[in-house]
């Protein structure tokens, strides 16, 4: 029973963790911090997608259209009252929100409980379906968010997106919403909730069996999913400055897909690994787009397009051969952590140690 | 009242008009969702790269007619078998591997091998699009009564229909079809009684694949500019038309390919002010059949073993 000890180290890691985060946001130059806060913000919407797909076993791929909410509220309430002329200069805006202003968490908030309203409307008649049909229906719905978005130009400035967000490249920021999003996601699936969501994913029938409510758990994961898929978006368009309804294709929930692939479905730090591997190494594999050259040669395959190629290979390859992913369904835990401090080798001759 | 309106104030000629681009946008519909259908009776997954071996069969098409100048009738038959080619390799690659695998795992190797194709047009091809070629005759305007269509058109609906009645023939009259029948009724039963699974599996998606090319052409000739995506949109709504018909069903798939052209189609020209939601169609399409008939308008009820 070292539930209090893991609670404290859990603690004094985030808070050192925060130390980091202030120590980066003051020393490290800004195209660091941006690819260091693009890899919390993956973590927050992997561990989302990680919630319905890996947990509750419902694979769906709205993630895209519920980060394009979250994002748009960001957008329309978070732009300075006095530049939105400029940004809506097309169609004027909607004159009952051109004057609403909202500071940037509570426009995050508001984005997350409306993705969450949406997903619970959605949610109603598509969790019905199983596996391939809820993939294409999630897939749908995603798209039908984006094409809302698109036609409702007083509202969202339609296909030309909306600019001058005050740009957030704040590591401390970022990072405490990861935390925080990171330790309710943590809570919820060590509640019994999260163990009904385990349930559903291995047996449907025998969970019924046991008085489990399908309909209500695999709703409630939805919306979380959801909600956390909005949080993240708002900061993934806060980070970028704009919005724009080609930033959120439905090939954007890929990106998630390949995180929880990678880190293992049904792990919590294994989202956390797999969004930090995805997106350094997507930023990385940026060399692929640049012309390089070899000893004075330049090699014609190195062109834009290369990166995601690349990306895509290393999809399939994880799939094909490396199905359980780092952490398979895993956690890494305090008591592992302290065995493999203590006994840096045992870990190879036996698997883990099991707390309690 | 609305639509009684809209009704009244399209002259005959305008709907005629409507009528001839619904039913060729729906064959083409119906020949891509026949490839999604076919695939779904026997794996029981989505070939999410179907959508992305249409691209490529355009693709295919105009580099053989632009780049390597062979003639167009003969470039097209090049298409067919190196498309019904392509079909096979992503199935032996993708697909195979998994064929015990949790079914989650095909759906994520699927949509990775439809994004690795995406991403490799892009790459190879570039993202601008390109123009496809025009076909002598096929490409040209005709003018019916004052419609106006392009004559390929015309051939659309009919090289659909001619497809799908080999296809019935090869599946209800062949041993090869027989052969498909009983994978898609039962997989292990079908394996016990001696059908080579992997053999008819390919066989499968090289024929789905052919009728895809052939769909790509037309497509091509209907529809120009091709690019890397061009698929995408066309796959999600082919295999929710092959939903609507009820998965598995070829037939059906033909059906719900035609409810779905047509309906967009019509959608738009009764009610422009909707255009910017034309895809949204579909979709809600899709909801509407599987809360009201999940098993489409011509699928065989299946029931879950525990």
């Amino acid at each position: 029973m070292n539930n209090k000890r893991n609670i404290m180290l859990t603690i004094a890691a985030l808070v050192i963790l925060f130390g980091v985060a202030c120590f980066v946001q003051a020393e490290v130059n800004s195209y660091v911090r941006r690819i260091i806060n693009l890899c919390l913000v993956y973590a927050i919407i992997g561990l989302s997608m990680n919630v319905t797909n890996g947990f509750a076993g419902q694979f769906s791929l709205g993630q895209a259209g519920f980060m394009a909410i979250g994002a748009y509220m960001v957008g329309i309430f978070t732009v300075p009252v006095e530049l939105r002329a400029d940004v809506f200069y097309a169609v004027p805006m909607n004159p009952h929100l051109v004057n609403v202003y909202m500071p940037l968490w509570m426009a995050l908030i508001l984005g997350g409980v409306l993705a969450a309203f949406v997903a619970g409307i959605i949610g109603t008649p598509v969790l019905r379906l199983r596996g391939d049909y809820l993939a294409i229906a999630t897939l749908g719905f995603s798209e039908i968010i984006r094409i809302v978005i698109t036609n409702a130009t007083s509202i969202t400035n339609g296909a030309l997106g909306i600019k001058n967000i005050p740009p957030l490249n704040d590591v401390r920021y970022i990072f405490m919403a990861a935390a925080i999003s990171y330790v309710l996601i943590t809570l919820l699936l060590n509640s019994s909730y999260g163990r009904a969501f385990k349930a559903i994913r291995e047996d449907e029938i025998a969970a019924e069996a046991m008085g489990i409510s399908l309909f209500y758990h695999k709703n409630l994961a939805f919306m979380v999913s959801a909600f956390f898929a909005g949080i993240g978006g708002g900061l993934y368009g806060a980070l970028l400055g704009t919005v724009d309804p080609k930033n959120f294709l439905f090939t954007l929930t890929y990106n998630f897909l390949l995180i929880i692939v990678l880190g293992g479905m049904g792990s919590v730090t294994g989202s956390m690994f797999g969004a930090i591997i995805v997106t350094a190494g997507l930023e990385y594999l940026r060399l692929f787009d640049e012309p390089m050259e070899l000893m004075g040669i330049a090699i014609p395959l190195f062109r834009p397009g290369l990166r995601m190629v690349v990306f895509s290979i290393l999809l399939m390859v994880c799939v094909l051969f490396w199905r359980r992913g780092i952490m398979g369904t895993n956690e890494l835990t305090w008591e592992k952590i302290i065995s493999f401090v203590k006994h840096p080798l045992s870990g190879f001759r036996k698997k883990g140690v099991q707390g309690k | 009242m609305e639509l009684f309106q809209a009704i009244t104030n399209m002259t005959a000629v305008s709907f005629a008009q409507h009528m001839v681009n619904g039913i060729s946008l729906g064959s083409l519909y119906a020949l891509i969702a026949i490839g999604y259908t076919m695939v779904y009776g026997i794996l029981l997954m989505i070939n999410f790269a179907h959508a992305d071996i249409v691209m490529m069969a355009c693709y295919f098409a105009l580099f053989g007619i632009t780049t390597f100048h062979i003639p167009w009738y003969l470039t097209f038959i090049l298409t067919i078998a190196a498309t019904a080619l392509l079909g096979v390799i992503i199935e032996r690659s993708a697909y195979r591997p998994l064929r015990d695998a949790p079914k989650n795992s095909v759906l994520i190797s699927a949509i990775g091998a439809s994004f690795l194709l995406e991403n490799l047009a892009n790459y190879l091809f570039s993202g601008r699009p390109l123009h496809f070629p025009d076909i002598p005759f096929l490409s040209s305007m005709i003018d019916l009564n004052g419609i106006q269509v392009q004559a390929i058109c015309l051939f659309i609906p009919v090289v659909t229909l001619a497809c799908l009645f080999l296809l019935l023939h090869i599946v209800n009259h062949t041993k090869t079809g027989m052969a498909m029948r009983a994978v898609s009724k039962d997989y292990e039963i079908a394996r016990v009684m001696g059908v080579n699974i992997d053999n008819i599996i390919s066989i499968t998606f090289a024929i789905g694949s052919a009728l895809a090319a052939i769909g790509a052409i037309m497509w091509g000739i209907r529809y120009p500019g091709i690019t890397p995506y061009l698929g995408v949109m066309p796959g999600l709504k082919c295999f929710i038309a092959a939903v609507v018909g009820g998965i598995g069903n070829i037939k059906g798939a033909v059906i719900g390919g035609f409810i779905l052209g047509l309906g967009e189609i019509l959608i738009v020209a009764f009610f422009p002010q909707f255009s910017g939601y034309r895809d949204a169609f579909a979709f809600i399409m899709l909801l509407l059949i599987l809360f009201y008939k999940p098993t489409g308008l011509l699928g065989e009820k299946m029931t879950e073993k525990v």
